[in-house]
């Protein structure tokens, strides 16, 4: 059972439950649609960059607790930070989810999102934990462009 | 798992076990509990010995050549195409075509039907609860020949509203297609009244097999359908093998599909002519060791019975319906009047992946997602759901496992 309480730690239940900046964003900058065609996840994220600053972030979209809280989570890791900074930071925590499972990685830096370091341990749900992370990528890339996971 | 127990229908449910090496193993330490069939099958060892044996013993390309041992290779062949005639009871083996699988079969059926019959201002009907195989090839042929797709559909419960039928079949529609177990709900489609109706009105039928031969058998004489087709990894075959059974009436009118090898009577720059049935629709070296695998299969399910098996389906999905029911927050998708041993069911607002996640961690295998069928989900306003199918060796057992684990779903979540 220790991988499974590791995958459905505490914050990622209360973030699947209460998910934050769970809204549609007026003036937003940027977006971009998010779906997974292999389990039917959608999300739409709205960004608000203001000198190259992610001022606010807002998403909204259905999907399975590790898709819903990774993309509350990330909303809340990524604002305040310039979008070099969150795309690094999405660089990093691929590498984090995506690592061998049996080499240690440093989750120092990742804050709350260290909690989707338990992923790495089930490889067929990388892609939900990932997919809000690649939307953000697509939507600072595009404006409206759409990601999906395969 | 202990399985000592022979089934209400006479089925002896733990010899059937043995004969399938896989159902053995185990997963994530606990002992597999295997209830994806409608997905894909397990193999008996009768399946898994007979393309052993083909490449050990018989395998040389068939049709083609003087020596004894391409002789011996193409009898496995044609054996197998007989057991496949025999099996859905067709008048004759001109009718069976080896294919891929459903989805090829339909594609054939699609391409060669459509070239030969279909034109701007058709209408092909399908129903609203089809499998991606049966919407897409179709939808092609719209694009391609400036025909309408047209669907009969689903009431809340899971039926076909069949009452719809008199609007939607018009002297515009060239052909029904309709499948006949829904992989997605587990309910069985009236196809026989359905195929009287299209008759009436001239309409050829296609039935999508690929569900209900595992577990009812198709006769197609006595349903009278014009098309069929099934895939032989869903009734405990190999996959990349299937069969599309037309009545020779139709194939013989419908052009090839694809061109190559072994499809031609002879070959000219100027002409070609193609081969009698089926080979016309068998272009190139197929899967023949699939084949023969294939014709195991049918027989070891003939010899087990359909019936018995479609008993002991019946017990289990009466069971499974109802220790689910008394699972807190779990609602049943699919509540058609028959229903084949299919429980597409969601969980609360537990998303089905996670529920798949941690049953997975109790070894149980279920499917979890849109099942290929995403206008049913919409229809159903669900993104997906998790569904348990039974086979002929899974057990009220299994069933148990299976309500356990979605308890520690509930766990999990602090629901």
């Amino acid at each position: 059972m220790t991988a499974l309480t590791d995958l459905y730690q505490e914050v990622i239940l209360d973030h699947n439950k209460s998910p934050r900046n769970f809204r549609a964003l007026e003036g937003a900058t940027h977006s971009g649609i998010g779906h997974n065609p292999l389990c039917g996840d959608q999300l739409t994220l709205y960004v608000v960059v203001d000198g190259g600053v992610i001022r606010e972030i807002g998403f909204q979209g259905k999907g399975c607790a590790i898709s819903k809280a990774s993309a509350s989570l990330m909303t809340e890791a990524v604002k305040g930070k310039t979008t070099e900074e969150a795309e690094a930071l999405f660089t990093r925590f691929h590498d984090l989810l995506t690592g061998p499972s049996d080499v240690k990685t440093d989750a120092k830096g990742f804050g709350k999102l260290a909690v989707f370091s338990g992923v790495r341990e089930f490889p067929v749900r990388v892609k939900c934990a990932t997919l809000a992370w690649h939307t953000l990528h697509s939507a600072l890339a595009g404006g409206g462009a759409s990601a999906s996971t395969e | 798992m202990s399985t000592t127990v022979t089934s209400a229908a006479g089925l002896d449910v733990a010899a059937v076990r043995r004969d399938f090496p896989l159902l053995s193993r185990t997963a994530h330490g606990h002992p597999l509990v295997y209830l994806d069939s409608a997905n894909t099958t397990q193999k008996p060892e009768a399946v898994i010995r007979a393309s052993d044996r083909f490449y050990r013993e018989q395998n040389a390309n068939i049709h083609r050549s003087t020596y004894r041992l391409s002789e011996e290779a193409t009898a496995a062949y044609e054996g197998a195409r007989e057991t496949v005639r025999r099996f859905v009871n067709a008048r004759s083996t001109r009718e069976i075509v080896f294919t891929r699988g459903t989805t090829e079969s339909i594609n054939l059926l699609a391409t060669s039907f459509g070239q030969a019959f279909v034109k701007a201002g058709d209408e092909i009907l399908i129903t609203g609860m089809e499998h991606h195989s049966n919407i897409v090839p179709w939808q092609l042929l719209c694009e391609r020949t400036g025909a309408r797709l047209r669907v009969i559909p689903i009431d809340d419960r899971g039926d076909l509203v069949m009452d719809d039928l008199g609007r939607l079949l018009t002297e515009k529609t060239k052909l029904v297609g309709v499948v006949h177990v829904s992989n997605a709900l587990g309910t069985i489609n009236p196809v026989k009244a359905l195929i009287g109706y299209a008759h009436a009105k001239g309409v050829p039928v296609l039935v999508d097999g690929a569900q209900s031969i595992p577990h009812l058998g198709v006769d197609v004489q006595a349903l009278d359908c014009d098309f069929l087709a099934f895939s032989g990894h869903k009734v405990y075959g190999p996959t990349g093998i299937g069969v599309l059974y037309g009545k020779e009436s139709w194939l013989s009118k419908m052009p090839p599909y694809q061109g190559g090898g072994d499809m031609i009577a002879s070959v000219s720059f100027e002409k070609t002519t193609y081969a009698e049935l089926p080979a016309k629709f068998e272009a190139g070296t197929g899967n023949l060791a699939g084949a023969v695998a294939l014709g195991a299969a049918l027989d070891y399910v003939t010899g087990l019975g359909l019936p018995r098996i479609a008993a002991h389906e019946a017990d289990l999905l009466f069971y499974a319906t109802a220790r689910l029911s008394e699972i807190p927050g779990l609602r049943i998708i699919g509540r058609a009047r028959e229903k084949a041993s299919v429980v597409s069911f969601v969980l609360g607002d537990i998303h089905p992946h996670d529920v798949g996640t941690i049953l997975d961690q109790e070894g149980i295998c279920i499917r979890t997602g849109h099942h290929c069928a995403q206008p049913v989900m919409t229809r159903y306003d669900l993104p997906a759901t998790a569904r348990a199918s039974f086979g002929l060796y899974n057990t009220r057992e299994e069933v148990d496992a299976l309500a356990a684990g979605l308890r520690k779903v509930l766990e999990v979540f602090g629901a």
